[in-house]
């Protein structure tokens, strides 16, 4: 098996505030509600090659809310 | 400000209208974190300055100690002029909060930016044949005064008047509580016309918007409705006139950077995001109400907080180089927002009104430089209040 580590993202609903870095950052991986609060889109899997703007997300939320989950 | 006494030890006696923190507070900031990094003054009648990220947001997450009843550190306390959800705390916040949302997010926000770049060439029109301006008095400040009275549905031509009600609250209010009060007087009295006229004539505006939204089936109450409205004129003004002056002022003292971002604008949101974190306007300020410690410092009850996201936005343990203004830092947890609860509501907006203003000046007059003194406000929001730019 040569797979290679496939990564999820998850927002933290109790901590995202809604600054909307995530999205602006790595729009394919997140969507906004009504009230401009984020979610993963999805299940939160990293399609290949996006594993940078998953690590971008993470590392531009001032709230500490997306994180990443190796499987 | 002249007639006040000079602050003699920032850690213990410091004041932000005190005119060397007016004009640069940077290196005022990095005293206090290395020497005291929670300082306290006994002017104001007691007020705290936490200058580190960590103390910053935790003041900021910590609403059972901290209290936003009292949102602006004035010599006296004011009687309350509620602005909800700016001025609410948990539980009251949440309600008022989430009917603000939803005209600000990305999306609706994306609808106004035709009529943001019209303006700021409309704006550019009347002084791009003169070879200067003054780009604080006749670019920065319109933008965002046009664009809120835009969406709250009133006339664009009252902008002189929303400055005069800004700068008697968040300015000459400070020293002058009966000026901050004298202003909130008069806006509620404007208000109250217009929700009167939209409740008969419902338009798509947002003070229409706000005189009919439920939440969970309740409207707000109509003195919510009108703290609300204040609140978005007061912070959707000042603030990103701010943020778009110091773009300016930067790229006018740094050539390097202006043709940088001629050249390769995609990395525009990147620099906006950098010049929120260097030049992030908005101070805030709690009010402690419960007695309690942060880093061994004790906060007593009714003593103030100023809340310097500024100052957190330049703490080298958080970012790195933080004095150096990168305008392609990648990672940039900036909290020029603010933090918890109380992110700005109209940060979108913000961002938006910024990056069209750097845009459209820059395709417009792509080389410019600072012609004359630069002055810069004191309180509460930072920014250029005359801003001389020269041009060819």
């Amino acid at each position: 098996m040569a797979d290679a580590k496939r990564l999820r993202v998850r927002v933290d609903q109790d901590k995202c505030q809604g600054h909307n870095r995530c999205k602006a950052v790595a729009p394919e991986l997140f969507v906004l509600d009504e009230y401009g609060n984020a979610r993963e889109a999805g299940d939160g899997t990293v399609p290949v090659g996006m594993e940078d703007k998953a690590y971008l997300a993470k590392s531009n939320c001032p709230e500490f809310a997306v994180e990443i989950i190796e499987e | 400000m002249s007639t006040r006494p000079p602050a003699t030890d920032w850690a213990t006696d410091f004041d932000h209208l005190d005119p060397r923190w007016i004009n640069d507070p940077f290196p005022i900031w990095e005293e206090m974190r290395e020497k005291c990094p929670i300082a306290h003054t006994d002017r104001f009648m007691g007020v705290y300055f936490p200058s580190r990220y960590e103390d910053v947001r935790a003041v900021a997450y910590d609403t059972e100690h901290f209290s936003s009843r009292r949102i602006i550190v004035r010599e006296t306390p004011p009687p309350r002029i509620p602005a909800p959800p700016i001025t609410s705390d948990p539980p009251e916040h949440r309600p008022a909060r989430m009917v603000l949302l939803p005209p600000f997010t990305p999306d609706q926000i994306k609808k106004l930016e035709p009529r943001a770049r019209a303006l700021a060439n409309e704006l550019i029109d009347k002084f791009v044949g003169r070879g200067k301006a003054d780009a604080a008095v006749e670019y920065a400040q319109e933008i965002p005064v046009r664009l809120i009275a835009h969406m709250l549905g009133l006339p664009e031509s009252d902008g002189d008047l929303y400055r005069r009600w800004i700068k008697m609250v968040l300015e000459d209010g400070i020293t002058n509580v009966a000026i901050a009060v004298q202003a909130a007087g008069e806006m509620q009295q404007y208000f109250s016309e217009y929700v009167q006229q939209r409740l008969k004539n419902p338009g798509d505006d947002l003070i229409s918007y706000l005189s009919s939204v439920e939440f969970k089936g309740q409207k707000l109450a109509p003195e919510n409705v009108i703290g609300s409205l204040r609140l978005l004129l007061i912070a959707g003004i000042d603030t990103t006139w701010s943020g778009i002056g110091s773009c300016i002022w930067h790229l006018a003292k740094h050539p390097a950077d202006r043709r940088r971002l001629a050249n390769e604008p995609e990395i525009m949101p990147l620099a906006i995001e950098e010049f929120l974190r260097a030049y992030a306007p908005v101070t805030m300020a709690r009010e402690v109400v419960k007695e309690t410690a942060i880093n061994g410092c004790t906060f007593k009850p009714g003593e103030m907080v100023l809340l310097s996201f500024p100052a957190a936005c330049r703490d080298p343990a958080m970012f790195p180089d933080a004095d150096k203004v990168i305008i392609d830092r990648k990672e940039n947890r900036h909290a020029a927002f603010g933090l918890g609860i109380h992110r700005c509501v109209g940060s979108n907006l913000a961002r938006m009104e910024m990056t069209v203003a750097v845009e459209e000046l820059l395709k417009r007059i792509p080389e410019f430089s600072l012609d004359g003194e630069v002055t810069w406000s004191e309180g509460t929001v930072r920014g250029p209040r005359k801003l001389p730019i020269t041009f060819n």
